[in-house]
């Protein structure tokens, strides 16, 4: 549907949605969801508790720390303290890809448990959690090994961090560290991430200072190579002559964490689930972020010359541009070859931390418009921007996450920009750690919903009937049953990568696909369109 | 090679679990309930759980799977989820209107020790339960059993809510129909049918998570066993309980409950397990075999005649649940294969003594069960012995191309293929169609490998 007169109007829509609420919910509900303007950016309610009963898209703190954070990483192995079922399921199901040596290591194929029973619960599981090291360790001699604790871990009292710490030094040779990401902590996965973050910074990085070859030295954090994102990402930089120290987290290994700080830049894509890794950097160690977006072709390019732009370097800057050029060219004509079947369609969105606005670029790059996104899991900053942080009341599920308190250190600090320097990026336009949040770039009149509900996110769809609905695997099949094309933002549909040029080539085909397959003309059997002509067959 | 650090060497593990082969209690609860007409599940715990267990089943099967949760934060976790679940309660109803709420705990709130009993009786006397709707529950800690258990847990939750003794008996006969496929159920159902038998199956999930594209999306699908009929099922002639692992503590129950008595046998997948199907329906039934159902059984035992010599002595690992394993290994050893590599992480004795009889006659077979079984064990024990054949879930696919073995897919999870919702595998008809997934994948191994002078036109 492309016809501007035919939707409804969205405050009425809102109204018509929390009706079906409990006055209580509907009260807390209608906080989240707001009518964007982008010149004021009303005030969203974020990272609050989800009530409960309301069927919701969010998972957990665990399933943030361990599957979305340390996922991507082939080389530590990671075992999940607890019961079966949490290891079970982050097994494998994130479609992070990672390309280890002929010979390196990669326990990313491998879901190690300590399958905790009865008697651990009452008796306590840190002995076996302590012979599991062991066996993983005696097992495969690796170079890291991380425990996450789950529900029960917290409850019963077991000190996950004492046992990995005295396995470290009995061990000698095998950095061995803990994440208290108990499944409750906070209100969703991004309790994981903060909890993630905090623990890599304290027990990996900044462990091995030599030095990195390179003259455009950057990290890229937050990108967590799902279909393959990374390595078009690597492309890329490679050809631009940029080197990439280390990848917070897609395709990664423990060593290029410990060398993180030898970067010049951090770069960051999601904000919400590394944006602590890249404030404590700058804190410790003087290296300054930037957000950038390598979701969408233009925003691609745009994130290239802002690399290019921060080291002011005009060899740089040329080649970033013939770069840019040379992939814009196949990219500019499949999108020309798909706008005339997408342009003016609608898009939804409601996924993640911060997909649910970096896609809203690629379909604007083939004329779709996004008329309603929100985030799972992101907090307000997300949303609106960086400059609300001081405003954001921490409650108590958020307190309760350890932050840490970061000092310039002694030996290593450096920072990579002299006061001029800096001073003259600002001048001509450059922005450091900050975000601008998804509101800002969405149009007028949009609606934006945080951590939407079955029931929100139904009544959406028969309002707008959008030609595409962007969620994940949980909301798949019943809005495909609605006769209305989901793709997943979380594991791409086993596709990808959708990152970069490439990516966008991809992405444009992909929507082109599943907006026009002919199986949407086959719901409707024949003999419902002309019912008279079948009923005169019977009687003949 | 993907499983580059398994090796051949079998290092003895008591506390470390390599590539499970078995998940937690309440996604088997989750499964069973969604086997209810009108019904919602729901998970009481954090709402982690709640999203994997949705996630899982809904990548098996390809279709909205629906369930709330506690949504427990700290808070909750310290003192006690009551309060969450009463709230839960009183929202589902009034927002997603379902007929029944099926509640199973978490390990989160089986540690804590909420009282399901008690809450649900609060919940009712505080008028959060509308006249006419239902909360009934089951416990489902993780740290016991798997999802196996979770599931029989939750048959047992239906029996204890709603079965009842009306005074008046019926002819039917109940039939819980096990850990099975929507497609499975359906076959189940057929042949009942064709008996000429009226019965009650529950959990059914037939028609709920096989339904079709109508462009028109329903919360609460067609399928499921209706209250009406759970509640009827105290006044049943009989009941057959499937599996013993899935079933037999739910037909237990009901005896205990009303009367009903009950008959334990194992899931009728392949022939002589579908035999005893399908004599003890004709006896309990009183009623003869049709001639349609023996022809569909002549039909298996002429395909099995005519293709003999692609299946004998072909060495076969399995891994999965107790009640498939128990009844593939006897159909396998019947068909002159040798289930040499048996695991599950399902524990219970009955297994092992039922591995014990039927691979007796398999010369070096190994099985193992329980919670130190996994499929990083099994990998090991086929680097040191090479297998023919992989059956199993989906995670077999890894071994599958590291050691280049031909696998079929079977079990749950299936995250990759199609079909298993629509075509069952039990019965004749689904004995069947295991030959044609297992000879496809030996006769295109053949195919691939051969030399070009011996590759076959006729096979
Ligand atoms: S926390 Fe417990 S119940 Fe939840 S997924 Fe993990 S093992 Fe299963
Ligand atoms: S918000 Fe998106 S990119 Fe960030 S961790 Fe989650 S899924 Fe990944």
């Amino acid at each position: 549907m492309s016809n501007k007169e035919k939707l409804p109007e969205t405050t009425a829509m809102l109204a018509d949605i929390l009706k079906s609420y409990p006055p209580k919910v509907a009260r807390k509900r209608s906080k989240s969801m707001v009518v964007n303007d982008p010149e004021t950016i009303p005030e969203i309610q974020a990272n609050v508790r989800t009530i409960p009963g309301i069927i919701t898209q969010r998972g957990c703190c665990y399933a943030g720390c361990k599957g979305v954070v340390l996922g991507p990483t082939r080389d530590i192995v990671n075992i999940t303290h607890g019961p079966i079922g949490c290891g079970f399921y982050s097994w494998l199901t994130r479609r992070n890809q990672t390309r280890p040596d002929a010979d390196g290591e990669n326990y990313m194929p491998y879901c190690f448990s300590t399958d905790m029973q009865d008697d651990n619960i009452v008796f306590g599981g840190e002995k076996k959690l302590k012979l599991a090291i062991q066996e993983a360790y005696d097992l495969f001699h690796p170079k890291a090994i991380a425990v996450f604790s789950t529900c029960p871990v917290g409850l019963i009292g077991d000190d996950v961090h004492a046992a990995a710490k005295e396995m470290k030094e009995k061990f000698g040779d095998c950095n061995v560290f803990a994440f208290s990401c108990e499944g409750y902590k906070g209100v969703s996965q991004s309790a994981g991430h903060h909890i993630a973050n905090n623990q890599i910074f304290k027990h990996v990085i900044g462990r091995n200072s030599k030095k990195v070859k390179g003259k455009f030295k950057i990290n890229m954090l937050g990108e967590y190579n799902i279909g393959g994102d990374a390595f078009e990402l690597e492309r890329i930089l490679e050809k631009c002559g940029i080197t990439l120290v280390s990848t917070f987290s897609g395709n990664s290994t423990i060593t290029k964490f410990e060398q993180a700080h030898m970067a010049d830049l951090n770069t960051v894509m999601c904000h919400r689930s590394i944006n602590y890794v890249a404030d404590m950097l700058e804190k410790k160690y003087g290296i300054p972020w930037i957000k950038v977006n390598f979701i969408g072709a233009e925003a691609s390019a745009k994130s290239l010359r802002k690399i290019a732009q921060y080291f002011d370097d005009e060899e740089l800057k040329n080649k970033v541009e013939e770069v840019i050029a040379e992939e814009m060219a196949e990219v500019t004509a499949v999108a020309a070859a798909v706008k005339p079947r997408t342009e003016g369609k609608l898009a939804m969105m409601f996924v993640g931390g911060s997909r649910a606005h970096h896609y809203q670029e690629l379909f604007s790059e083939i004329g779709m418009k996004t008329i309603a996104a929100g985030y799972e899991f992101a907090h307000r900053d997300d949303y609106e921007g960086r400059r609300v942080i001081p405003n954001i009341q921490v409650d108590a599920d958020s307190r309760n996450i350890e932050e840490l308190h970061i000092e310039a250190d002694a030996k290593e600090y450096l920072a990579r920009k002299t006061p001029e320097e800096l001073a003259k990026l600002e001048k001509e336009g450059f922005t450091f750690h900050d975000y601008e949040g998804m509101m800002a770039e969405m149009a007028k009149g949009t609606l934006v919903i945080d951590d939407i509900s079955h029931h929100e996110m139904e009544k959406l769809i028969e309002a707008y009937k959008p030609a595409v609905f962007c969620a994940g695997i949980k909301e798949k099949y019943c809005v495909q049953k609605m006769g209305v094309p989901l793709k997943q933002l979380h594991s791409y549909d086993y596709s990808g990568p959708y990152a970069g040029f490439q990516g966008a080539i991809n992405f444009y085909k992909e929507i082109d696909r599943m907006a026009g397959s002919k199986v949407w003309s086959l719901i409707r059997p024949p003999w419902q369109n002309s019912p008279e002509l079948f009923a005169e067959m019977a009687d003949a | 090679m993907l499983l580059r650090h398994t090796k051949k060497e079998v290092y003895e593990r008591s506390a470390l679990t390599v590539n499970p082969a078995k998940t937690c209690q309440p996604i088997g609860a989750m499964y069973a309930a969604l086997g209810i007409h009108g019904c919602l599940p729901h998970s009481h715990g954090s709402q982690g759980c709640c999203s994997y267990h949705r996630s899982t089943l809904t990548r098996h099967y390809k279709e909205p799977v629906m369930a709330g949760t506690s949504s427990f934060t700290e808070g909750a976790s310290v003192f006690g989820g009551q309060a969450n679940l009463l709230q839960a309660i009183d929202n589902i109803f009034t927002i997603y209107n379902p007929d029944v709420i099926a509640v199973h705990t978490t390990c989160l709130s089986e540690t804590i020790g909420d009282d399901m009993n008690q809450i649900i009786g609060k919940a009712k006397d505080e008028g959060k339960v509308p006249a006419g709707k239902h909360v009934i529950y089951a416990n489902t800690p993780s740290y016991i059993g798997s999802h196996v258990t979770g599931f029989s847990n939750m048959v047992l939750g239906m029996v204890r809510g709603f079965s009842a003794k009306s005074g008046e008996k019926t002819n039917k006969l109940n039939i819980i129909p096990g850990w099975v496929e929507p497609a499975d159920m359906r076959e189940i159902k057929r042949l009942v049918k064709m008996m000429g038998i009226d019965s009650i199956m529950f959990p059914d999930t037939s028609g709920v998570l096989d339904a079709p594209q109508t462009g028109h999306y329903e919360f609460y699908p067609k399928g499921g066993c209706t209250i009406p009929e759970l509640i009827a099922s105290g006044d049943s002639k009989y009941t057959v309980a499937l599996g013993q692992f899935c079933s037999e503590d739910g037909a237990k129950f009901l005896e205990n409950k009303c009367g009903v008595k009950y008959k334990t046998l194992d899931l009728p997948i392949g022939i002589a397990a579908t035999d005893r199907f399908i004599s003890t329906l004709s006896e309990l039934a009183g009623v003869p075999v049709p001639a349609a159902i023996a022809e569909e059984r002549g039909q298996l035992v002429d395909m099995i005649t005519d293709m003999q010599q692609y299946l004998y002595n072909k060495k076969v690992a399995l891994w999965g649940d107790p009640d498939q394993l128990i009844s593939l290994c006897e159909f396998l050893v019947s068909l002159d294969m040798k289930p040499t590599c048996v695991v599950s992480g399902t524990p219970g004795r009955t297994f092992e003594h039922r591995m014990d009889s039927i691979l007796a006659s398999v010369p070096g077979a190994k099985y193992k069960n329980g919670a130190n079984a996994d499929m990083f064990l099994m990998h090991q024990w086929i680097k040191n012995d090479k297998v023919d054949l992989l059956l199993g879930n989906t995670y077999g696919k890894y071994i599958a191309r590291d050691e280049d073995i031909p696998f079929v897919r079977m079990g749950f999870p299936i995250l990759d293929r199609v079909g298993h919702s629509y075509f069952p595998t039990v019965g004749y008809k689904g004995a069947m169609r295991i030959l044609e997934m297992i000879l496809g994948v030996l006769m295109d191994y053949q195919d691939k490998t051969s030399s070009e002078e011996t590759f076959e036109l006729v096979m």
